[in-house]
């Protein structure tokens, strides 16, 4: 299921970062692996996923979700922003997300748990493909609400 | 809630709200003293005196979503319920601070949770807030400042995704550390 790694270069060791030195010593292997990356520097050109985390979003495993997506999305080389924003009114079907890809409306998934996040990655964002758990919604944006 | 982090997460994003640049989360435990000390500091906007004695009540919200606001309320059932106190200071256009104090030997104290998760996924998706946070277990401290973390990553910017594991690591051992 899960698509070859493009990414060729060995992983950054991660047991090595314990001080700011070291996040310096560690800064040009990232800028060379961001390099040889092909990252839009025009954020409405990503996909922008926005996780509820408000009270009813947190109490219901929004952070594992939104945890999930920052590293999954990285792995799988899928230029994203993950941000936070606050409760939909959608309590009942918490963790929800929104998520927006560019030039399409933004749609809200509803349940989501690492298993769905997945699911959304996969066939909604890398095919485009519905997955259930949509939330209909009449509205533009969530700031807008 | 079931942990801490939780919380904090929860509180944290009412400084958001308030569009704080500033936030400051401080974390002190005296074992000796039975003590484990949470405290919430922003620079947003602040409450007047009407709105802060509301917002312990768990159906006072500022939002139109919903008609109940619990972030607040559950924390300071969470810290009383284990002996502690809480409270909450608010100057308009100065800032908010959140003060809870947990008794940690009680049975109903919650665990800390996912300290490092929570804290880099606020730094990671708020780039443009300076967060601190200041953890002190007995004589140790540790300060984790993202005015620090940006100066060291020069270009990068804190937001990047390949980031975000690089920032959990370093907080989580420099914790375990602390925790010595």
């Amino acid at each position: 299921m899960k698509p070859e790694e493009t990414d060729k270069t060995k992983p950054i060791e991660m047991a090595t970062i314990k001080s700011l030195d070291d996040l310096r010593k560690i800064k040009s292997e990232v800028q060379t692996k961001l390099s040889l990356r092909e990252r839009s520097n025009h954020p409405e050109q990503l996909v922008q996923i926005r996780v509820a985390m408000a009270t009813c979003g947190i109490a219901s495993g929004a952070k594992t979700v939104m945890d999930y997506m920052v590293n999954e999305l990285d792995k799988r080389n899928i230029a994203a922003v993950v941000t936070q924003t606050g409760c939909m009114g959608y309590c009942y079907a918490e963790p929800t997300i929104e998520v927006t890809i560019p030039g399409k409306d933004p749609l809200v998934f509803g349940y989501v748990d690492t298993k769905k996040a997945d699911q959304i990655i996969e066939k909604y964002i890398k095919n485009g493909e519905l997955v259930e758990g949509i939330i209909p919604v009449n509205y533009e944006s969530i700031e807008g609400k | 809630m079931k942990d801490l982090s939780m919380h904090i997460m929860d509180i944290v994003q009412n400084s958001i709200s308030a569009a704080a640049n500033l936030i400051e989360i401080r974390i002190r435990i005296r074992k000796e003293l039975d003590l484990y000390q949470l405290d919430i500091l922003d620079n947003g906007k602040g409450m007047d005196e009407e709105m802060l004695s509301k917002v312990t009540d768990p159906f006072y919200t500022t939002r139109k979503t919903r008609k109940v606001g619990l972030g607040i309320p559950l924390l300071k059932m969470n810290a009383e319920r284990t002996g502690g106190k809480f409270r909450i200071d608010s100057t308009p256009g100065i800032g908010t601070s959140v003060l809870s104090e947990f008794r940690p030997e009680h049975p109903d104290m919650l665990p800390e949770g996912d300290l490092e998760g929570t804290i880099v996924l606020l730094c990671h998706s708020n780039p443009e807030i300076h967060f601190i946070f200041n953890y002190q277990f007995e004589e140790n401290s540790y300060c984790f400042d993202t005015e620090e973390i940006k100066e060291a990553l020069g270009e990068i910017g804190i937001s990047e995704p390949m980031v975000y594991p690089m920032l959990k690591e370093l907080l989580k051992s420099n914790l375990e550390e602390t925790r010595k």
